[in-house]
């Protein structure tokens, strides 16, 4: 007689879906979950209570309660503005059949683009464009320039006061000059690159290239003594041990710098793009002062969270990387 | 068999802040083919400091190392390093560590085919085929360790130099490593110079044991020949009164003439009329004969050259 005997992946798995178990996961999650969720729960408390006590001059100061309808509202429009969107190209495409039938081989009326203020979501999605472009411009020169400077002692005597000089500089005093200077070198602007996108930029890549190049620096020339022994028996030459030996050794420090700039960049774009009006959430936040209708504390409310979550993640992303990137794995990436 | 490694009179000076600081003076020392020597001494002695010279990772201020008829002035794969503290490549598995030092030494000389052959070659004679792929970071310090032998092999140097190679392991892994270590050199033969602070180390693998004196100013003090054959079993020569012997005349040597009273190294009284440093000794001097020695004061001139070594 055949006696059945269960899988052994099977078994395991029953196992693992055991009551005990599963009880066991969900008490950690919830234990992991659980000081978080206070935290945000009692802050939203407080929010509450605060805000019913304060007066501006655009009305009471909006509770957590009230900043959810303003982000409803916000997706609302969104949706509403891709109806208008897709009513402006049937009508347009309707014409564009009548003038066809009209007259037949006449060269086809030309596809006009929507043209409508930027949703929400799109002026999201500028910012984080704009915040890409500059931070990516930004790693493209800090790198080598670290490199460099970590590698020669005199060419960091020779560079070191200019960083230190240049790093505690605003982005907002920055503006002004980047703003003429584009105006006058940037003179046929493709709509696609507007000025205010290249001032933005601009600035965001002066403002957050200081911790990628200070950290780049330190990280190469501080691989260790030993591994510089190795290369000398090695007598590897210098492009050599410079690819073999010194970027290897650097890459966790050179990826702090960049996990600084990026933080740098997200806080600095949103107080470049208020000025130079990049179609993005400082604009938003900028307009909805400006505007002063009685929505607009909630709106700049909703603005402000969003910034801070899209900042968060930001943040995740880069982590997320520097753990792929990194070989020591005592070292503690968090 | 003839001289493969001479160093000459090598003495060297750093500058510091209190003036220039003569950490070696007139070394001399002759290495032949095939030869293992242990050098020995107390902490700070300088051990490591004719290493490097030799290694060519610093230049001697006076005399030379000579290699092959060929002064030694800059570090190179025919001197290959085992260093204290393994000082692998992190990012790069075992396999990887041992080919970039073929890859350099070899370039041209090799195909991919023979080069990965002799990679797994060497990693094999240190038992280490079993973790090609593991980084340094999954692997125990011994085995950390054995990689870097097996990279400094791979370089088929001329000679072996190794700075404290177990200095960071436990006793029991020290072992392991040791008895590997004479199984190599039983095979490859090879001419090693290493630095040890452990004396049963020291005559169980070598050849001869270098006693350098104390610092400042160090050089070499005595020179023992360990006469046991090979194979050496450990087991067999802690009953064998030869191993002993050796044994002891290299604790007398660190425990009673090269004394550390406090942290400053301190001679053994009883100091005659001083000899002029290069004095040679054809004749062995007596067993147990005190080694005339300045005392800290009298810097007048420099410690003689005594002791059992065969010219």
């Amino acid at each position: 007689m055949e006696t059945t005997r269960t899988p052994a992946w099977f078994a395991a798995r029953a196992r693992a879906w055991d009551a005990r178990g599963a009880g066991r996961q969900l008490a950690s999650l919830t234990r992991a979950l659980a000081m978080p969720l206070l935290g945000i729960a009692i802050f939203l408390l407080l929010w509450q209570a605060g805000a019913a006590r304060v007066q501006t001059t655009l009305g009471q100061l909006p509770g957590p309660a009230l900043v959810w309808s303003e982000a409803k509202g916000l997706h609302r429009e969104y949706l509403m503005d891709r109806e208008r969107e897709a009513a402006f190209h049937a009508r347009q495409q309707e014409r564009a059949a009548k003038m066809a039938a009209a007259n037949p081989g006449a060269a086809a009326a030309p596809v006009r683009p929507y043209t409508a203020s930027p949703t929400f979501y799109t002026q999201i999605v500028t910012s984080l464009k704009t915040v890409m472009s500059g931070f990516l411009l930004s790693a493209l020169l800090a790198i080598p320039v670290g490199i460099a400077i970590g590698l020669s002692g005199p060419l960091h005597g020779a560079v070191n006061p200019l960083i230190q000089v240049f790093k505690p500089v605003s982005p907002l005093a920055w503006l002004p000059l980047v703003t003429l200077v584009v105006a006058s070198v940037h003179d046929n602007p493709d709509p696609a690159v507007p000025k205010s996108f290249i001032t933005s930029l601009i600035t965001v890549a002066l403002c957050c290239v200081w911790p990628t190049v200070i950290n780049t620096a330190v990280g190469v020339a501080s691989v260790s003594d030993d591994l510089n022994n190795v290369s000398k028996v090695l007598r590897l030459g210098w492009l050599q041990h410079v690819r073999r030996i010194v970027l290897p050794a650097a890459v966790p420090m050179i990826f702090t710098g960049l996990r600084l700039s990026l933080g740098v960049a997200w806080m600095v774009l949103i107080a470049a793009e208020m000025l130079s009006q990049n179609p993005g959430l400082g604009k938003f936040i900028w307009d909805e002062f400006q505007n002063g209708s009685s929505q607009s504390l909630g709106r700049i409310m909703v603005a402000v969270i969003t910034i801070g979550l899209i900042g968060f993640l930001l943040d995740r992303v880069m982590l997320a990387l520097q753990r792929v990137v990194s070989w020591d794995k005592n070292a503690v990436t968090r | 068999m003839k001289t493969l490694l001479e160093l000459s009179q090598v003495g060297i000076e750093f500058k510091t802040d209190k003036g220039p600081f003569k950490a070696l003076d007139n070394v001399n020392l002759k290495i032949r083919e095939g030869e293992y020597v242990s050098l020995i001494g107390h902490s700070g002695c300088g051990k490591s400091t004719v290493l490097n010279i030799v290694a060519g990772l610093l230049r001697a201020t006076t005399g030379g190392v000579v290699l092959d008829g060929r002064e030694v002035t800059e570090p190179g794969p025919e001197r290959a390093v085992v260093f204290q503290n393994h000082s692998l490549l992190p990012w790069l598995s075992a396999y990887q560590n041992v080919e970039l030092a073929v890859r350099q030494v070899f370039r041209a000389k090799k195909s991919r085919a023979e080069m990965r052959e002799w990679i797994e070659h060497n990693l094999k004679l240190v038992h280490m085929e079993h973790a090609l792929h593991k980084r340094p970071g999954e692997i125990s310090g011994g085995m950390k360790q054995r990689v870097g032998i097996a990279r400094a092999l791979a370089m088929q140097p001329r000679v072996l130099l190794m700075d404290e190679p177990f200095g960071a392991l436990d006793a029991l892994t020290r072992a392991h490593l040791q008895d590997s270590l004479m199984e190599i050199q039983r095979e490859l033969a090879n001419t090693v110079i290493m630095i040890t602070h452990d004396v049963d180390e020291a005559v169980l693998l070598s050849d001869r044991i270098v006693m350098m004196t104390n610092g400042p100013a160090a050089t070499i003090g005595e020179i023992l020949d360990v006469d046991l054959e090979r194979p050496r079993n450990r087991l067999e020569l802690a009953e064998d009164p030869r191993y002993n012997h050796c044994r002891q005349e290299v604790l007398r040597f660190l425990y009673e003439k090269q004394r550390k009273v406090d942290g400053t190294a301190r001679a053994s009284p009883g100091a005659s009329q001083p000899e002029p440093a290069h004095a040679p000794l054809a004749a062995k001097a007596p067993a147990g004969a005190q080694m005339p020695q300045p005392a800290r004061g009298e810097r007048a001139v420099v410690t003689p050259l005594h002791g059992k070594h065969v010219a």
